[in-house]
Parts: C-alpha cells; sequence; structure tokens
C-alpha cells in the first residue's frame, strides 16, 4: 500500500535497496527501520516477555485507540490543520456513551452517543477555525478544555459503570483470536488510506493543505473542506471513545487526559506530516502509532520511570518536527 | 491566423488611493494572437493584468467578452471564462505528483469518487507531448524537486486542459535559462496556433519583438500606443515607454568626492562571486541586472548579513567582521531592504519606534526608553525626509509607500551612516513619491554619503547614478561610466550568459 506517485529515475540500472526505497518510499523505510531498532533494543533487555504472543497483543491493545486517533490527526494536518482537542473529545464521548447506554439499556446506543457527539465537537471546532477564521491550535487548545469541562458537568464528576456485555464486547471481545479494537483500527486505516490516497475528495484534501491559492483558484471550496476535517477528526475521535469506554466498562470524564493528543500528533509528524499541510501518510502514522507504541511498552518492561517516561514521549515530539522541517528546509 | 477578439477592455481606469494606475486604457486581445504588454515598473501592467484575471474590479470602463459585457468578481470566475494569467512565481503543490498538480479541483472520478489515476495520467502524458515537455516530467513525479522552468509549464497545462482561451504570461522568461526560454516560446507559439490569445508581458524587448504580434505600450496608466510589431522597433518602443524626459524626475547632482568610503575586494558569498567595487563619498553607485542576479545578495553580504566565504569589505580603511550585522551598522552602513514591509518596518509599531530601531543606546536614560529624548532626535530628520504623518505616533501601517520609504530613511540617518545601501528604493512608490526620493537621494550624496542604489528601473539606474555596476548570475558583468552608461548596455551586460547569443541574433533582425 504505499502511494503511487514517485521520482522519475532510471529503473533499469536501481539495485535492489533503491528500488525498495522508492516502493515504500525513504520516509516509511527509515520508521521501519527505527522500528526495528527498537525492537531489537527491548527484545534483548527484556526478550523473555517482549516478543511473547500475548505482549504484542498488548501493544495492539496498547495503540488502537491512539492509531485511528493519529490516523484522523494527520487528514487533519493533511488539510493545513491542527486538532489537539482530541483527547477531551474522547473523555467527553466516553461519559455520553455511558450515559446512553444507561439510559436506553441498548448496546447500539452507545457506539451512537459516542459517534454524533464527537461528531458535533468537531463540528464546533471547525465552525470557529473556519468561520471565524481563528488559528486551529488556540481554538482547539480552548475547545480541549471546554469539552473537558462539560464532561465533568453532565457526569457531575463522576465515572458511570456500564453494565452491557453486549457492548463491552467492543473493547475486550476477540475475533479470529485479535482483540476487537484492533480490528477496529483496521478497519479506520483502510476507510482513511482508500479516502485519503486514492478518492478525488481526499486528493483534494492535499490540493487545499498543500497550495490552497491553487486549490481556490481551482473551484474548491477550502473552507468546506477545512470543516469536513474537524467532524471527521471529532468522529474519529467519538470512536476512541467508545473502544475505551466498552474496554474499562465506563464512562469518566477524566479519560483520554493523560496525553493523548500529545501522542497522536507526534505520531502522524513522525508519519511524515508537516506543519504547513498538504503532507502526510496513513501508512506513515501508522508506523508512528507502532513506534509509540513499542516505546511504551518497551519502556514499562524496562522498569523506566513513569516521570522519564514523559520527558522521552515530548522529546519524540520534537524531534519528529525537527524532522519534518529539516525534511522541508533540505527541499 | 484570425483576428476574432475575445476580450476587449474599452476605457478601463482604476485608482488607489491618489493613484491613478489606469486611466481610460482599452486594448483588445484577439485570438490566434501574442500581444506583448510593455512599460516601466508602475505603469499598470500588473494593475491591468489583474482586472483581466479578476482580482480588482475596473472603476470605469467595460471588459467585453466575446463582444458581451463581463464582470468578474474574483479569478475564479475569469478562470472559467478561460481567462489566465501564468505568475512569475507558479503556484504548485508540492507534495503531490505533476497529473495531480495540473488538475487541482478536476480529477478525473470513476465510479464510487475514487481517483482515475489511469485516465489522470494518460490525460497529463498527452498534454506533456503536445508541449514537448516529455523528456522534462513524468506524471507521476513529485512536484517539490522541479525547476522554475516546470513548474511553469505545470501552470500552462492547467490552462490548457481547463479550456484556457486567453492567456497572460507576467515576466515568463526572469528565471529561465536560454534553452528554456526558447522551449517556452514554442509553447507559446503552439498556444497561437491553436487560437488562443497570448498576452505576453516583459521587460525584455528583445523577447517582445521576436515573438509577439502587436505590441501594447502602457505609461503611467495611459495606454500610450497599439501597434503591430513590424511597424516599430525596440527603439521606438523604449521611447514611447519612457516617454518624459529623465531630467524632469532627477535633481541635478554634485560631482562626488575623492575619497573612498566602502571598498569591497573579492567578496564571495553562498550566493554571490568575486564581487569587488569602490564607493566614494557623496558618489551614487546603481546596480542593475534581472531578479534574481544576486543584487540584493550582494548588498546583503556587505552588511554582513550571512557569512562571507571569500574577499573583504573594508569601511574607511577598517575591514568588516563577516555575518554580523550588528557591527556594521555601528561602523556606518545602512541597509533599506527591497522588501519594506516585512524586511525594513514594524508596521504595527509607530514611526517613532521605528525610527530609533539603531539607536537604542541614544534613546534610553538609565535603562529605560526615553520618549522625549527620541522625539528631539527624530523630529528633525522625519521634518528633513518630509514624512507626512499627524504624528510621530502614527502607526506605520497607515502611511503610503512613499512616507514609509521616508521613514526607513529616517532611521537610517538617525544613525548619521557612512554608507547607505537602497535596495529598490521605490517599488510601489507613486511618481509623486518617486521624485521626492530621489530628491533625497541627491540631498544625502550631496552631504557626503556614499550611496548605492539597487534598481530594476532602468530610467531610475540611469538619472540617479555616477556610475553603475551590472549583475548576473551572481557576478558583475560590466561597470559603466559617463556616456557607456545606457539601457543597451545595461541590458546587454544583464542577460544571462545563456541568453547572450539569442539577444544578439534578435538584435540584427531588428530593423
Amino acid at each position: 500500500m504505499t502511494s503511487d506517485v514517485t521520482r522519475p529515475s532510471a529503473k533499469a540500472t536501481m539495485g535492489p535497496l533503491a528500488s525498495l526505497a522508492e516502493r515504500v518510499g525513504i520516509h516509511n523505510l527509515s520508521l521501519i527501520l527505527a522500528l526495528v531498532v527498537l525492537l531489537i533494543v527491548f527484545g534483548s533487555l527484556r526478550g523473555d516477555v517482549f516478543f511473547s504472543s500475548r505482549n504484542v497483543l498488548n501493544i495492539g491493545m496498547g495503540v488502537a485507540i491512539l492509531g485511528v486517533l493519529a490516523i484522523s490527526q494527520t487528514a487533519v494536518i493533511v488539510s493545513g490543520g491542527l486538532d489537539i482537542s482530541v483527547g477531551a473529545i474522547v473523555g467527553l464521548t466516553t461519559v455520553t456513551t455511558a450515559m446512553a447506554i444507561e439510559a436506553t439499556g441498548l448496546a447500539a446506543a452507545g457506539p451512537a452517543a459516542g459517534l454524533i457527539v464527537g461528531a458535533l465537537a468537531g463540528l464546533f471546532n471547525g465552525l470557529i477555525i473556519t468561520y471565524g477564521r481563528v488559528n486551529a491550535i488556540i481554538v482547539t487548545l480552548g475547545t480541549m478544555a471546554i469539552f473537558r469541562g462539560i464532561a465533568f458537568i453532565i457526569s457531575d464528576g463522576q465515572s458511570i459503570s456500564i453494565f452491557n456485555d453486549t457492548f463491552r464486547l467492543l473493547g475486550i471481545g476477540r475475533f479470529l483470536g485479535i482483540p476487537a479494537p484492533i480490528w477496529v483500527l483496521v478497519g479506520v486505516a483502510l476507510v482513511f488510506y482508500v479516502f485519503l490516497h486514492l478518492s478525488v475528495v481526499g486528493r483534494n484534501v492535499y490540493a487545499i493543505g498543500g497550495n490552497p491559492v491553487v486549490a481556490r483558484l481551482s473551484g474548491l471550496n477550502i473552507r468546506g473542506y477545512r470543516l469536513s476535517m474537524y467532524v471527521l477528526s471529532g468522529c474519529v475521535a467519538g470512536i476512541g471513545g467508545v473502544l475505551l469506554a466498552a474496554r474499562t466498562g465506563s464512562g469518566q470524564p477524566i479519560s483520554g487526559s493523560e496525553g493523548l493528543e500529545l501522542e497522536a500528533i507526534t505520531a502522524a509528524f513522525l508519519g511524515g506530516c508537516a506543519m504547513q499541510g498538504g503532507k502526510g501518510t496513513v501508512i506513515g502514522a501508522l508506523l508512528g502509532v507502532a513506534i509509540i507504541g513499542v516505546l511504551n511498552n518497551g519502556m514499562i518492561l524496562t522498569g523506566v520511570p513513569t516521570f522519564y517516561q514523559m520527558l522521552a514521549k515530548g522529546s519524540l515530539l520534537i524531534l519528529a518536527v525537527l524532522l519534518a522541517e529539516y525534511r522541508l528546509n533540505r527541499t | 491566423m484570425s483576428t476574432a477578439e475575445i476580450l476587449t477592455l474599452k476605457g478601463v481606469s482604476k485608482a488607489f488611493g491618489v493613484v491613478q494606475a489606469l486611466d481610460g486604457v482599452s486594448l483588445d486581445l484577439r485570438a490566434g494572437e501574442c500581444l506583448a504588454l510593455v512599460g516601466e515598473n508602475g505603469a499598470g501592467k500588473s494593475t491591468l493584468t489583474r482586472i483581466i484575471e479578476g482580482v480588482f474590479a475596473p472603476d470605469a470602463g467595460q471588459l467585453l467578452l466575446d463582444g458581451k459585457p463581463v464582470q468578474f468578481s474574483g479569478p475564479r470566475e475569469s478562470h472559467r471564462a478561460g481567462i489566465r494569467v501564468i505568475h512569475q512565481e507558479p503556484e504548485i503543490i508540492a507534495d503531490v505528483s505533476v497529473a495531480e498538480n495540473v488538475f487541482p479541483g478536476a480529477l478525473p472520478a470513476r465510479l464510487g469518487g475514487l481517483v482515475d489515476r489511469a485516465r489522470l495520467h494518460a490525460r497529463t502524458a498527452e498534454l506533456l507531448r503536445l508541449f514537448g515537455m516529455e523528456r522534462e516530467m513524468t506524471p507521476t513525479q513529485i512536484c517539490a524537486g522541479l525547476g522554475p522552468a516546470q513548474r511553469q509549464m505545470i501552470e500552462i497545462m492547467r490552462a490548457v486542459h481547463a479550456g484556457g482561451r486567453v492567456i497572460a504570461f507576467d515576466e515568463p522568461t526572469s528565471s529561465l535559462t536560454g534553452e528554456e526560454t526558447e522551449r517556452l516560446f514554442a509553447v507559446i507559439r503552439r498556444l497561437r496556433a491553436d487560437g488562443v490569445a497570448v498576452v505576453y508581458i516583459s521587460h525584455r524587448l528583445a523577447e517582445v519583438v521576436a515573438l509577439c504580434d502587436r505590441v501594447a505600450v502602457l505609461r503611467d496608466g495611459k495606454m500610450i500606443d497599439v501597434v503591430p510589431i513590424d511597424e516599430t522597433s525596440e527603439e521606438d518602443i523604449t521611447r514611447k515607454m519612457v516617454g518624459r524626459t529623465l531630467t524632469e524626475m532627477f535633481p541635478g547632482r554634485a560631482p562626488p568626492g575623492d575619497a573612498t568610503v566602502l571598498s569591497v575586494r573579492a567578496m564571495t558569498t553562498e550566493h554571490v562571486s568575486d564581487i569587488s567595487l569602490q564607493l566614494r563619498a557623496g558618489e551614487v553607485l546603481g546596480i542593475g541586472g534581472l531578479v534574481g542576479a544576486g543584487r540584493s545578495e550582494l548588498a546583503r553580504g556587505i552588511f554582513g548579513v550571512g557569512a562571507r566565504l571569500a574577499g573583504s569589505v573594508e569601511l574607511e580603511g577598517k575591514p568588516l567582521p563577516s555575518g554580523s550585522p550588528g557591527d556594521a551598522i555601528l561602523a556606518g552602513i545602512g541597509l533599506a531592504p527591497e522588501d519594506r514591509k516585512h524586511e525594513a518596518l514594524l508596521l504595527m509599531r509607530s514611526i517613532l519606534d521605528n525610527a530609533v530601531l539603531c539607536i537604542p543606546d541614544r534613546v534610553s536614560r538609565g535603562g529605560l526608553f526615553d520618549r522625549r529624548r527620541a522625539e528631539g532626535i527624530v523630529a528633525p530628520i522625519a521634518e528633513r525626509m518630509r514624512v507626512k504623518a499627524p504624528s510621530l505616533h502614527t502607526q506605520v501601517s497607515n502611511l503610503s509607500g512613499g512616507n514609509q520609504q521616508k521613514v526607513v530613511l529616517t532611521r537610517w540617518l538617525a544613525r548619521a551612516p557612512k554608507v547607505l545601501i537602497l535596495d529598490e528604493p521605490t517599488r510601489g512608490i507613486d511618481v509623486g513619491a518617486k521624485s521626492e526620493i530621489y530628491r533625497l537621494i541627491a540631498d544625502l550624496a550631496r552631504n557626503g554619503l556614499g550611496i548605492i542604489v539597487i534598481s530594476s528601473e532602468m530610467g531610475e539606474l540611469l538619472g540617479l547614478s555616477d556610475r553603475i555596476l551590472v549583475m548576473s548570475e551572481g557576478r558583475i558583468t560590466a561597470e559603466l561610466e559617463g556616456a557607456a552608461m545606457t539601457e543597451d548596455a545595461i541590458l546587454r551586460a544583464a542577460m544571462p550568459s545563456g541568453h547572450a547569443p539569442v539577444f544578439d541574433a534578435l538584435q540584427g533582425e531588428t530593423p
């Protein structure tokens, strides 16, 4: 699954390595390399548990929610924006999901409430950013607090338990031995891959992020596209909230507050996004997520203290953006 | 060759504030014809282009498309009508393929909204073949690494596939090599043969004569003449472009002194090579050349922006360290950069704040800003510069271009420099304020300042300078003095080496 845009080159004279780099993309190749290095480091330190199937699934579970958020964040960044309210939307939607199930007793009410509230939150972000012409970072910084506040208000600051076993299958059920959240991640990844890389609408998102002047003069509705990306981002954060509620069996207003947006944005930039927009891939985001997941898991297994884990994650974000800037200046 | 008129301008006028940018201009653009639009900077070419493109609406007059009056609310509407402008800096989407760049907003779709890549690439390849560019680019190539000629080609293909009937080229060859220029001419001839009305805006009259069928000359917003190319000559066109006698604009000058204030020896930076020059007290040294020839980079090299790789700069015999504008300022050099709004001024701050930027030591008392002392220093200079503003506390963004430039000059004079470098000092300034700036420059020179003026305007360069250096491709290619200072000599030295043979050949053809 590589994007089919390539540089022209003398294909006949290319060695196998160069041809691989061409197919996978030099950037993705370097991410895979970084991942391999991490695997070797943690594998040699804790070979006893690190490669066990249980731990691999653990990593997968750990990054399922982060994965969907990183993918939708990539779409937002490609369009020329940024959404740092996604963690708060996850928290808010765990609460609305739990409340909906509690009120109706229906399993299906949970995902519906999560997705709708997530989309509404995204719409709120998008309307202010596109019609108010306010910087996306500032707006979503503000709404981050607003959404978190709403979550606390409607839940009265309490955790709301979910006693619906059908709904909880979404979090703890398995299909073909693989936990349900990982299937959801695969599904979201496929949908976004087709959307961003293969569909006309998705390619137009690259155009508006890459050069708004060209996009406007080509008759694209930039405002509409940008707005849709925030709605999409909110909706996907809703999916994250539903998964989290199903896994923990509760709606907690505080959930998703431990740097989930930071990790999602880090993964997107690791994956090749550029702050200016117009750049980024789903595959790259997934590789970025894998790096963060392996790093998180490995640091826990090797007993790195929590405080230092935070240090490492923050540094990773800055490193990712530094790399992105470096790439930009080189071309 | 058909002569069907596609777009007609009738008595089009446009004013910006007190400046009449266009004054009753009439012009018709005909299918299958290449029309040259020439004029000095500020003559109204850009305004005319923007009106055709729908960026500005005319204050008076009419646009007729196929004989019917039209009004464009913006470029989107003019594009829909088949009118396109190929800008000097082509807009491309960096990180997507050539094909997607040619068809933005118009990607061919399959069922289900997926991009039909086979068709997209086939259509792009077809366009590339049509213009003989298939060896230059492939449809799947990412655009980030493309050069200016290829970027330009993408804009042309965009215009063509969208059914462009009027295509205007704004200084299209300013960043092309000789070979690329030849290829562009082939493309333009191809468009003309296909019935497109081509508008060719250029300073390079040799190109105009070689390529175009008619030439329209603008001067001070008025259409001076529209003539078939066979009935005119480069000299004739120049005369019409310049019009007024230059002496009216430029004040008389005293001969420069003998003392050398600035001496640059074999300076090489990342952008310029082997630059040597001497500037005397009271002298105005003009620097000419095409955009991108390295003139601003030369100024920056002297001023110490970025490191000098070789050579030396001496001010009154004392060497200036490389890479330190602060030391250059302390030593007595001032630089008024070309991009006033971004590089020279704090637009949101007052005249006073802007004027004292380089004299923090003189306007503070005990570490605090002493406003009264600052006003005492700035007021007399601002008066001498004739800055027109309600007070020194007026925000600079509210001033006209001419007054903004005077604020920049005020800042430097407050430092009492020995050398002042002015990069395009009258860009975007109306004619009245221009002559005032010219008078100020002459005044400062008379008081013994050494002044370097970088300018793309021939008249300005010839009218102001005691001596002219011409640059091309990062090097000084000519030093002209006295009677040798002619437009022809400047242009000849300004052409990149690849251009020279073409230029000479064209000169031969001209009657």
